[in-house]
């Protein structure tokens, strides 16, 4: 069928010879891989969020009590932040071997430096009147942590979040130095076969992803914080 | 950990960094993409940027190239600009295979933490002290050379710092599109299951990139006009809130 429809109307516009940058035709014959490219992209970047978060909360409340763990938290965040994504995934390979571990371990640890960073000036941010006043009405530390600072520093800490988010979406398409990608593989595959079609859809559906990403951050955001809507 | 004993074999063996295609003849390499893109992105958005904080507009322009250069992917420019036909994975002199391309595209990657850090460190003078300068008589340039850039120059100074070490990521991704630095040593170790070497030019490009950071923190410290240090009697309100653009991993 695809053969025929070929034949009557010349080469795909993802033929060699032709070799166009943008190629509805390419989506639709490939669209299996490129799914498959996208699962993986999307699986990889939400596991290296939630890994980063679920370590940058403990560490960041622990680090708020300990201000010299807070030092060494922030130099250590700078730096895992200077260490280029390409040299850092293969320091950990001798650990987790050529696996997509190797990538969600790698983006996580960038998450988590963006996000303790985040957490420790969100929590900062919450001024010390209100802490007082929520003191004299019998807030205990567990209660006042939860009901009081973690909702008024939520704002930081979402700024915070949709960086890393949005920068974790990025960073995937270096795990196609071990072969997980997601979307970079299809680019590295692009670039080595000078297949336009194949690394334009594949950079125009990681951005289109980190936007996504970033809006519906936003809009969690606006659920969690009602109370700014009018602020703004 | 064996590997970890077959990278120290591969760093301490000299043949490894002597060569055409050697640790130094890259790291070289590497250095001077670097330090030319740099400075190019610096000559580019500088002035545009402190000229659009003195004026006090562009402001959502300067503040928001930085979310867009943080979506896009460095690799995937990186592989759209070797794949088109200009400016293409053709050599340029010493910069190597694909140089053109990968200066382009860590110029490009510079500016964003170059114009927003050197716009919003000039809004951030006190509103009261360039009031001050008018009083004082001193002309719009008086002003801007004067009071604002001594004050700005912190913030503007991290952001060289953020666009330094964003260039050198950028330039260790160039090749993953077979391009020029030191990542050639880390992609051609992987590509060959060689992981002693992929591991060898990782360590290379992470101590390069930790020695270029603590430098710039230095000269940081250094261009601070006001250094806050335990001896100085510092005027509050003259120091500028050290608020700086949230930093985010490279090499994106």
């Amino acid at each position: 069928m695809t053969i025929l429809g070929a034949a009557d109307s010349g080469p795909s516009c993802y033929s060699r010879f032709v070799n166009e940058w943008f190629c509805w035709q390419y989506v639709e014959d490939r669209h299996v891989q490129i799914t498959d490219a996208l699962v993986e992209h999307i699986g990889i970047t939400l596991a290296a969020l939630v890994l980063g978060i679920v370590i940058a909360v403990p560490l960041a409340l622990l680090a708020r009590r300990i201000p010299r763990l807070e030092s060494l938290v922030l130099g250590f965040s700078t730096g895992v932040y200077t260490v280029p994504s390409l040299a850092l995934l293969p320091l950990l390979v001798p650990f987790t071997g050529l696996s997509a571990a190797t990538v969600v371990i790698g983006l996580g640890l960038y998450a988590l430096t963006i996000l303790v960073r985040a957490l420790l000036d969100g929590l900062r941010s919450v001024p010390d009147d209100v802490r007082e006043a929520a003191r004299g009405l019998g807030y205990g530390r567990a209660r006042m942590l939860t009901r009081i600072e973690m909702p008024l520093a939520l704002p930081v800490v979402m700024a915070g979040l949709r960086v890393a988010a949005v920068s974790t979406v990025a960073l995937t398409t270096v795990g196609t130095l071990v072969a997980y990608g997601g979307l970079g593989d299809l680019i590295s595959h692009g670039v080595q076969r000078d297949f336009r079609a194949e690394l334009m859809t594949a950079a125009v559906l990681c951005v289109v992803l980190a936007v996504v990403l970033d809006v519906l951050l936003v809009l969690l955001q606006r659920v969690l914080t009602p109370w700014t809507a009018g602020a703004r | 950990m064996e590997l970890f004993s077959e990278t120290w074999q591969y760093l301490l063996d000299a043949d490894n960094w002597t060569g055409a295609e050697g640790l130094v003849a890259r790291l070289l390499e590497q250095l001077l993409l670097t330090a030319t893109a740099l400075a190019a992105a610096m000559l580019l958005g500088l002035p545009l940027a402190l000229w659009l904080g003195h004026l006090g507009k562009g402001g959502f322009l300067a503040v928001n190239i930085s979310n867009v250069g943080r979506a896009v992917p460095t690799f995937a420019l990186l592989a759209i600009l070797v794949a088109a036909d200009w400016p293409g994975s053709a050599d340029f002199g010493p910069y190597g295979r694909a140089g053109l391309a990968t200066l382009i595209a860590l110029v490009l990657f510079a500016l964003p933490p170059l114009i927003t850090n050197g716009y919003v460190g000039m809004r951030e003078v006190p509103s009261d002290v360039q009031e001050a300068a008018d009083g004082m008589g001193m002309s719009p340039v008086q002003r801007f050379r004067r009071v604002e850039l001594p004050l700005a120059l912190p913030v503007v100074a991290s952001g060289v710092r953020l666009a330094l070490v964003q260039v050198w990521a950028t330039a260790t991704i160039a090749a993953l599109v077979a391009g020029p630095g030191l990542g050639r040593i880390i992609t051609e170790g992987f590509a060959r299951n060689d992981y002693a070497q992929g591991m060898a030019g990782a360590v290379v490009v992470a101590v390069v990139a930790l020695v270029l950071e603590l430098a710039a923190a230095a000269a940081q410290r250094a261009v601070d006009p006001m250094p806050s240090g335990p001896s100085s009697d510092r005027d509050d309100a003259l120091s500028v809130p050290s608020t700086t653009v949230t930093e985010a991993p490279t090499g994106s």
